[in-house]
């Protein structure tokens, strides 16, 4: 991405495609994630969105917040839904739109896996966004495959999660998609630039996984939103990157950091009482995770 | 044009004929040749259609709803498990109020494992708010196909078109193709009143209230319950669609009539054996048997089953003294769900003929022509002793 | 029927403002802008913009000065976090007067 011109604060666009006044919870990730990647997207997109907080935010019938035409649609479906919208769109001679499907990680890489995997073989021509905010936040803060070991979750209560975060973007990297794409809700203007690419990739599969923090489900004050959606990049958890058919590079923060100190994970799991309860032994084994996944990195 | 072919091919070639724009398909025997099919009619550019080979039912009718919603003509088809598999977006669809017509080749459901007919799978899916239709031939197949596009694009709501797997969708039979400009004039294109559309946005299937609420504009927009109402009061409507439709493809094609019961010998009968599917042309054959013994007996086979066409066919069993209905489905726990319908339509009836129910060739036993023989035999001789328990026929344990 | 009187109820939203209500009723803390700290406002010329990208409710302006559309916003308070210039204070929304609400 270094080669493409990189869009600014001055240089992005102020039209709001979604409207204030919506449900997300005060302080929501999912709010910048989306009001931005919608910014890149533009008007000409039709979004598919299973249930999420993203339903939620969009509104209760008769009202919507975005202003896009979307297609709500079962659970377990989003992939293929947008798989139908394009079918329908070539059929119809409406095939210059964007299609979008918008889901969280539960939607994407649990319930939703199978669609998105069949979905990504046939190299359907759709871009998918997920907002991982790393639990099923809309139903109360329950443990998702890319929960992170050791979290309180509601369904993790006493002990925290036992398993470690499923990586989602490697599994859908392996289906040799055009355009494989992580982003961070702290970092709008690299997500910006992301789904801007992904859209001017027409033809093939899109995928971009954006970390979004929550902060009634991650237990921090609102403010923090943007603040610990930083540390988590720039402590090496969770990383930005492209892989642009097969080409993997990191970019914005991430790629800044290569070579360079990183801030220690424990600053980042101090700042949210879903890891109230994690062992020091824990901690120091995720921060041996995180070395050994930098060492692998070169400038 | 007069052709010999088989069931599935008969469905393949009304879907073809009616220029369906989407189709998504994931294969089950016995629906298998259908999708294959149609995927030659696409690759053979013979269909100018986006064939999306899917990876699981439930994404073909994902894919099918998405792009109804966006405007194009949708069709999928499957069979039992698969059918199952769809079971929530079955109830989205009808919900949504998306045209789509599915084909469901009728098979068994497990476990056990069984590939064989019987109707288990759409009966016990005749609550989604689905329009369903049973096809007893394969002119009827081809027919009720084209007939299903339009019904279901006149009333907004989705159309199973539901063929006896094996029995008709592997057996070949002579039936009669029209012409292309004949089934253009009789089907117009698709043009949905709302579709996905970023000049005019609209988000669908929204979360939505118990309650009424206000919208933009000042008005009162439904509530859930008045949304789900309406679906049932137009279903109801629907009835009245499907004779008028049933009436406009006899004026274009010659072919038709009785839009809700197929009646055989049944003016003058005593008692009439009732049931869906091609299992009404085998009990024609009995019934005939019977009459040349002296008994005045007659056979109707439903065509429409949800909207259940209560009117009439308390119209064709209310002058009758027995009505023996045969079912290859079962609402466990409980009767034969066709048989419950039929008793419940003829309630209002001033005079009503006994009603019993016998259970034949679940996953596929054999239906023996001498055992619907006995069936009718024994039902009629026992009148009285045969109470609201399912009888089964051609059990042997 | 004519196919119009069909599917006459469906749920199937308009886009419009707040259907989440004024969600500015749900702010504890109330953002206030020092003009004299914020680097826009105080340069007089576009730049920063951290408080309009940053958030999640699109209630701030990208505007000399920016403004902040208290109907909505709900007061998370990131604004205030990511300034860089110390320029936005979460005011307690109980030291304003009903007017000033």
């Amino acid at each position: 991405m270094d080669n493409d011109k990189k869009t600014t604060v001055l240089t992005l666009t102020d039209e709001e495609i979604v409207n204030p006044g919506n449900r997300a919870c005060s302080g929501c990730g999912l709010g910048i994630v989306y009001r931005t990647a919608l910014k890149a997207l533009g008007k000409d997109t039709v979004l598919a969105v299973p249930p999420s907080c993203l339903t939620v935010l969009q509104g209760l019938y008769p009202v919507a917040s975005t202003k896009l035409p979307c297609v709500n649609v079962t659970f377990a479906s989003t992939a293929a839904a947008a798989t139908g919208v394009r079918a329908a769109l070539r059929a119809t001679g409406r095939d210059h739109l964007n299609v979008v499907a918008f889901a969280g990680d539960g939607g994407t890489g649990d319930i939703g896996i199978q669609a998105l995997s069949g979905a990504c073989e046939r190299g359907e021509d759709i871009i998918y966004i997920c907002y991982d905010n790393e639990a099923y936040m809309n139903t109360g803060v329950q443990r998702s495959g890319t929960t992170p070991k050791g979290v309180m979750t509601t369904t993790t209560p006493i002990k925290g999660k036992l398993q470690h975060k499923k990586d989602v973007p490697s599994i859908i990297a392996a289906h040799g998609i055009d355009y494989v794409a992580t982003a961070s809700a702290a970092y709008p203007l690299d997500l910006y630039d992301k789904v801007k690419k992904a859209a001017s990739m027409k033809g093939g599969t899109r995928y971009i996984h954006v970390h979004t923090p929550c902060p009634s489900g991650w237990g921090f004050a609102p403010q923090y939103t943007v603040h610990i959606g930083k540390l988590g990049v720039t402590t090496g958890l969770f990383d930005l990157y492209e892989i642009v058919k097969g080409e993997f590079s990191l970019t914005g923060e991430s790629a800044k950091r290569v070579g360079k100190e990183r801030t220690p994970v424990e600053e980042y799991f101090k700042t949210q009482r879903r890891f109230r309860s994690l062992s020091q032994e824990l901690t120091d084994e995720m921060q041996g995770m995180i070395d050994a996944k930098w060492a692998n990195y070169t400038a | 044009m007069h052709v010999i072919e088989s069931g599935n091919v008969a469905a393949a070639t009304g879907v073809k004929l009616a220029r369906v724009q989407v189709i998504a398909a994931y294969p089950i025997t016995p629906q298998t040749p259908l999708t294959e099919k149609l995927s030659e009619f696409v690759e053979s550019d013979e269909l100018s259609a986006e064939y999306i080979p899917v990876e699981s039912e439930h994404s073909a009718m994902a894919v099918c709803i998405a792009s109804s919603t966006t405007g194009a003509r949708s069709f999928t088809a499957t069979s039992a498990n698969g059918l199952l598999y769809m079971n929530e977006q079955l109830h989205w669809a009808a919900g949504a109020r998306l045209p789509i017509v599915m084909c469901v080749a009728n098979r068994g459901v497990g476990a056990p494992w069984t590939v064989w007919n019987d109707h288990q799978d759409t009966v016990s899916q005749r609550d989604l708010g689905w329009i369903q239709l049973y096809c007893s031939d394969h002119q009827q197949i081809h027919d009720t196909v084209l007939k299903a596009f339009k019904l279901a694009e006149t009333v907004s709501i989705p159309v199973m078109v539901c063929y006896d797997g094996y029995l008709l969708s592997h057996t070949y039979m002579p039936f009669d193709v029209p012409e292309q400009a004949q089934v253009d004039a009789f089907l117009p294109p698709f043009k949905p009143t709302h579709f996905l559309n970023p000049e005019e946005p609209r988000n669908f299937n929204t979360v939505t209230l118990p309650d009424v609420r206000p919208d933009l504009h000042g008005n009162t927009a439904p509530g859930y319950m008045e949304i789900r109402k309406t679906l049932h009061s137009d279903l109801r409507a629907a009835l009245t669609e499907i004779e008028k439709i049933d009436g406009e493809f006899g004026e274009a094609f010659g072919r038709g009539g009785d839009p809700f019961v197929e009646p055989y010998r049944c003016e003058d009968a005593d008692y009439v054996a009732f049931c869906m599917g091609s299992l009404s042309y085998q009990l024609r054959d009995v019934v005939d048997a019977m009459r040349e013994e002296g008994t005045k007996i007659g056979v109707i086979g439903l065509k429409v089953y949800r909207p259940f066409p209560d009117a009439a066919v308390r119209d064709a069993l209310t002058a009758h003294k027995g009505v023996i209905v045969f079912e290859k489905a079962l609402s466990y726990g409980n009767q034969g769900a066709l048989y419950a319908d039929v008793k419940s339509a003829l309630y209002s009836a001033e005079t009503r003929p006994f009603v019993h129910n016998y259970i034949v060739g679940l996953g596929g036993r054999e239906i023996k022509t001498h055992h619907l023989y006995d069936a009718l035999t024994e039902s009629i001789k026992n009148e009285a002793a045969i109470g609201d328990e399912p009888q089964w026929v051609g059990l042997k344990l | 029927m004519s196919k119009e009187e069909f599917c006459s109820m469906i749920s199937v939203s308009e886009p419009g403002p707040g259907d989440g209500g004024n969600t500015g009723s749900w702010r504890v803390v109330r953002p206030v802008i020092d003009l004299e700290k914020c680097i826009p406002a105080k340069t007089g010329k576009p730049s920063c913009f951290n408080c309009w990208l940053y958030c999640p409710d699109a209630v701030v302006t990208k505007t000399l000065p920016p403004t902040i559309d208290y109907t909505y916003c709900k007061g998370c308070g990131i604004c205030a976090e990511e300034c860089p210039a110390g320029a936005i204070t979460m005011v307690d929304e109980a030291s304003f007067t009903k007017e000033e609400k």
